[in-house]
């Protein structure tokens, strides 16, 4: 089936298999392999991506139901060049050790801060409950959003 | 994991969808429920009919009771200020789905169809005596939520019917609250428990809606745990009666598994059903 995706402001128009999951277009069709597939059954959160600006688990969607929408991924969230804060963060906050999450991690927490800015601690860490970790004890990674979401609000 | 080959149709409208299914096609809304099932092998239909761009799928109306359409995500309902208001419990419940990635794509519609016995908005639907409006070629039909969930995974849907809609009673003079016991890992619900209290101006309550799921391997109605706060003022002795009374009320319907048997879910649910009698209160 012909689709047409925008992801990351471009345009590419496919021919796939129906049964073609998101994070296999973003990565097999594309070589957008900043998105990861960790679990497979939509609770880890490793394969976070944006569609139309929402937070999805991209091995949970078909391509198809993808036609016509805009895909935002890890790739495509800095802009001219710049980090977006939420990679800044992480990067100064240490919000990472093996680093198979964090795609999935700063994909989530951007769109929560865009949506929650000066978010407590506390609801970062409950909207945090569908990206999973096994490095880091999250305590970074919480550093992290919660810098960008002070910033935010102070903006 | 690919899910299995299939034909896919992309309906634009509730006749087309029902004129498109086949006897071995299913119907893909968001796709949060069945696609797991489809890559982990537990279905394997040959023909998806996608309904997730179908307009008369979408919304959610307020007019005396709420019409909910099948395709309105958990997210929707659960940030709606009309299912606030008419219905928290139902609004707690959608909020208490997945995460935030799974409730912006899942919708209402594809999670009764699904019937996962250990989902939040059944339980809900249940307690409150929702009613399910479905269409099939042969015309639509009504169906109570309480007859709607049959068994474990089963409805009363009919091969090719689809879920148009759910219409919810206003409670929005009751107290009502939906608590839940998630499992660690996953956060489904070991027990899920609505409750939904009448009150009336002397202090007592003139009726209750109760209902559990997770425990179960459908979501039931617990008359018997209704009864027991009826009448009270939802004092303490009333609210322990309750909390006895529900055991028997599920006890022909339990599920467990070797972490969580059923008699400690027995045991839980009356915990629970304390708990969301305390949060309904406020």
């Amino acid at each position: 089936m012909q689709v047409a995706i925008t992801v990351n402001g471009v345009v590419h128009e496919r021919d796939v298999d129906p049964r073609t999951l998101l994070v296999h277009f973003l990565r097999e069709e594309l070589d957008l392999t900043g998105t990861k597939i960790g679990c497979d059954t939509s609770q880890c959160g490793a394969c976070t991506v944006h569609l139309d600006g929402k937070v999805l688990k991209s091995c949970t969607l078909l391509a198809v139901q993808a036609d016509g929408a805009e895909v935002t991924t890890i790739e495509g969230l800095a802009e001219n060049g710049e980090h977006h804060p939420m990679q800044t963060a992480f990067w100064e906050n240490h919000g990472l050790q093996c680093g198979y999450c964090t795609p999935g991690m700063i994909m989530a927490s951007a769109a929560f801060v865009r949506d929650n800015p000066g978010a407590s601690e506390g609801e970062i860490r409950h909207y945090l409950e569908g990206n999973i970790c096994r490095c880091t004890g999250y305590h970074n990674i919480v550093k992290a959003v919660k810098q960008v979401a002070d910033a935010a609000a102070g903006a | 994991m690919w899910p299995n080959k299939f034909d896919y149709v992309r309906a634009g409208s509730v006749d087309e969808a029902l004129s498109s299914i086949t006897d071995d096609g299913k119907f893909l809304a968001g796709g949060h429920s069945l696609l797991p099932v489809m890559k982990l092998r537990l279905d394997a239909p040959e023909q998806l009919v996608d309904i997730g761009r179908i307009p008369e799928l979408q919304g959610i109306s307020a007019n005396g009771g709420l019409t909910i359409g099948a395709g309105a995500t958990h997210d929707a309902i659960a940030t709606s200020a009309d299912v606030q208001a008419m219905c928290g419990a139902l609004a707690s419940a959608c909020g208490q789905v997945g995460d935030q990635g799974v409730r912006n794509f899942g919708t209402l519609g594809g999670n009764i169809a699904h019937a996962d016995p250990a989902s939040d908005p059944p339980t809900v639907l249940v307690a409150v005596g929702a009613s399910v409006n479905i269409q099939g070629a042969g015309g639509s039909r009504s169906v109570g939520a309480g007859d709607f969930f049959v068994d474990l995974f089963e409805t009363a849907l009919d091969d090719g019917e689809l879920i148009t809609s759910v219409s919810v009673p206003d409670l929005s003079d009751h107290q009502s609250a939906y608590v839940k016991f998630p499992h660690p890992a996953s956060r489904y619900a070991i027990v899920g428990v609505c409750v939904a209290l009448k009150m009336n101006d002397d202090g007592s309550c003139d009726h209750a809606h109760v209902a559990v799921g997770g425990a179960t391997v459908k979501a039931v109605r617990c008359s018997s745990a209704e009864a027991a706060l009826a009448g009270t003022t939802v004092d303490d002795a009333a609210v322990n009666a309750a909390a006895e009374a529900v055991k028997s009320d599920i006890s022909e319907w339990l599920a467990g598994d070797i972490a969580y048997p059923e008699s400690y879910r027995q045991q839980m649910a009356g915990v629970f059903l304390k708990r969301a009698v305390a949060v309904a209160q406020g």
